[in-house]
Formats: structure tokens, sequence, C-alpha cells
């Protein structure tokens, strides 16, 4: 059978991006940050996992604003990163897992999760930068991996609670699947950042930390917050922490913190990490 | 024909991208999107007024767009995201957007930013259980 070996958070802005491309991770800005991503990697060593079940927001290259689905699902054998109209050097294509992925779509849709599947997708930065964050130093992608994008751009975005119930939906179904597979759930995106408007720039350390602490042991405490008061404490951008949500509702009830790091600012934003394992 | 109000209205300087701004800037967030394709990045540059009028776009927006009005474009429903993509190729960050928002400089800007983490440590250390290197 399936299992969950643990929950990985990760912001996934573009210059983080950056950051690896131009080689800064050992500048005196950027040190910090990526010295924290060090004891994940190891972890991941250890556990060794065979698939990536990353959750994302697409920022317009696959999804235009004709068509926006709430949640969808990548149900390919390959998914390719693509211009985003910044021009830059595209990565690795990844390897998909579309059986487990069809999979998945028909547990949730019987859960009444009714996702939309896509068997072609373009992933963005916000797919791509997490998983270099992991791997970039192995020479290919060590996992099979399935795209999993929340919409968090085009509002009405889903409820913080609702992604917490997703999350305990998509681990129903992760169990369900006959296959003998390790599966490490990423939760990416956040924290307090908002891009645009004269309001651009706030970054809100309190409530990041506070967000950090609810998402190991009171996720209620973020998952009964509206859409306007996270916007209002984590910014437009910040919404994205609700992507946390699914990865969180995933996990038992009760987790391990394997890694815990927090750093700002990376650009505009506040940058946090975690690495959770069920307790038992 | 009302649009519906919201709690996040009232939060200054903010401007969520809900149905109220996309349907009113469609063919703006169109084009900005059309960006993704380095051919029409090109097409663009060589004549931008031409550019605007192909996607439709009204006097206001075409204007906002010749002159690089970041706020006015945002104000009129341009998505953040979308407008990165007239911004970044052209050499201007999100922090360069985000001055521009604020009518102040990005050197300004950054280090507004910068004053975000200080006494960072010792916040993490009060909470307890983080990384430190």
């Amino acid at each position: 059978m399936a299992r969950i070996v643990g929950g990985v958070t990760t912001s996934h802005i573009p210059a983080i991006g950056n950051a690896m491309t131009e080689g800064l991770e050992n500048t005196p800005y950027w040190k910090r940050f990526f010295d924290g991503y060090e004891p994940v990697k190891r972890w991941l060593e250890d556990v060794k996992p065979d698939i990536a079940l990353v959750v994302y927001n697409d920022h317009g290259l696959n999804f235009f604003l004709n068509n926006i689905p709430t949640f969808a699902i990548g149900c390919a054998d390959r998914y390719d990163n693509a211009d985003e109209g910044w021009g830059l050097k595209t990565l690795a294509s990844f390897e998909g897992d579309a059986q487990f992925s069809w999979h998945i779509a028909e547990s949730l849709v019987e859960q009444h999760f009714d996702i939309a599947t896509c068997q072609e997708m373009l992933v963005d930065h916000g797919f791509v930068i997490p998983m270099a964050l992991m791997w970039r130093h192995l020479p290919k992608w060590p996992v099979k991996v399935i795209p999993f994008a929340v919409n968090t751009v085009q509002h009405p975005i889903p409820t913080a609670r609702r992604c917490y119930q997703l999350g305990k939906a998509l681990r129903k179904a992760i169990d369900s699947y006959p296959d003998d597979l390790k599966v490490v759930i990423f939760g990416t995106g956040g924290m307090s950042h908002q891009l645009q408007g004269e309001r651009a720039g706030m970054i809100n350390v309190e409530y990041d930390l506070q967000t950090m602490e609810s998402v190991i042991s009171d996720p209620e405490w973020l998952a009964r917050q509206s859409t306007s008061e996270i916007i209002e404490n984590a910014g437009t951008e910040g919404v994205e922490i609700i992507m946390w949500l699914v990865m969180r509702g995933a996990l038992d009830d009760q987790v391990k913190v394997v890694h815990k790091h927090y750093h700002t600012p990376i650009s505009n934003t506040g940058a946090g990490v975690l690495v959770l394992q069920n307790a038992a | 024909m009302v649009w519906r109000k919201h709690d996040y209205d009232k939060i200054p300087g903010t401007y969520v991208f809900d149905g109220k701004h996309a349907h009113s800037a469609y063919n703006l967030n169109k084009l900005l999107f059309s960006f993704n394709s380095e051919e029409n990045r090109r097409e663009f540059a060589r004549d931008k007024a031409a550019y605007a009028d192909k996607y439709g776009l009204t006097p206001e927006q075409k204007k906002a767009l010749l002159e690089d009005d970041f706020l006015g474009l945002l104000r009129m429903g341009a998505n953040i995201y979308y407008l990165a993509k007239l911004c970044v190729p052209r050499g201007f960050t999100v922090q360069h957007a985000g001055a521009a928002f604020q009518g102040i400089t990005p050197d300004e800007f950054k280090a507004k930013l910068a004053q975000k983490g200080e006494g960072l440590i010792e916040k993490l250390e009060r909470v307890g259980g983080y990384w430190n290197g």
C-alpha cells in the first residue's frame, strides 16, 4: 500500500529560483535561508520517497483566467516547465505517475472533492522551485511527481478549512492505493507577503510564527480563519499559506517536528520550512 | 447589477483580484498573459500601442500600459502575477513594482523590507525549536 512518509512546507517565490540559478546560496543575504534546507535534504535522503505530491498554485502559466479550476491534479506521465514570461532557463521535465494520479482523482471525487484532471500541465515556479530546493544537487529528479494545483490567484479561492478537509481526503486516497509507494507531500507558498498595491512589502513575522505553530499542533487555528482575515494578516499573496493545510490534513492529528526553520526577508517574503512526520 | 462587498475591501492599499477586478480587465490580463511567449514580447516591444489595440484595451488601460503606470494598471484590474510578465523581462523586479506602488525608490523599498528581519533570532528563540545553523 502507498503511505505518507511526511510533509514538507516551503516558500516558492521566484527570487529563490533566481538565487539558485545565479549561485547566490552562500552570499550573506541568502545563506541562512538556504542553509536551513540542508536538514530537509538529509531527511529526504533518509526516507527516500518514491513520489512527491506537490501542492502549489499556478501563477498564470498553465491556467489563464478563461479557465480557473479551484483544485486540479496532473494526470500525466510527464510534466514540463516553461517560460512564464521572464525568459528564464527552464528546468528538466518531471516524470509523473498517471495511474496514481487518476486513483487520487477518483478517490477524491468519491469523497465529494470534485477536482479537475489535467492530462497536460505546464508547471511553473510554484512547483519547480520546491523541487529544485530539495533535489537540485542530484543529476536527475529522484522521485515521480503529482502536481496538485490550488487556485489562490483568482478570488473566490477555497477557504482554509476546505484545504484542510481536502488534505484529509487526500490521505484516504493515498492510503487506499495498492502500490507499495512512499509519498512525501509538499505544501508550498507563503509565508506573509504582499506584492501589490500601496501595502506591498508587508511582512508579518508574528503571524508567520503563529502559523508555523498552528500547522504543527493546532491546524484549527488557521483553518477557521476567513480569506479576508488571512489576507489582512499575511497579505494578498501570503494567502497561499492555505496550501500548507492541504499537506497538514494528509498527516495524522499528532505529528512529530523533524525540522523547523524561518527566515525573513527573502525578497518581499517571510519564508517558513517545516518537516513533519506522523507521530505514531 | 451590483458587485458583492467583502471584508477585504477595507484593507488599505490592497486590490484583491476578485470577479470585479478580473471582469473589467480581462483583455488587459489576456495581453499580459500573452507575454509568456517570447515572440509576443518582441511584438509588444516593436509597437506597444498597436499591441494594446490588438487586445482591445480601453484608452485608460492603454495609457497606463504605455506609461508603465503599474499602480494604475493594478487599480484597473491587472493581476499582479500577470503584471510581473510585463515588468520582469524589462529588468523591473517585483521590488521595483512595490516601490512604484508606494512612490519610493527601490532602495528605500528594500531597506524597509530589511527592517522586517531585525530581531528575528530573538523572536525565534522566544517561540523555541527553530533551526539556527
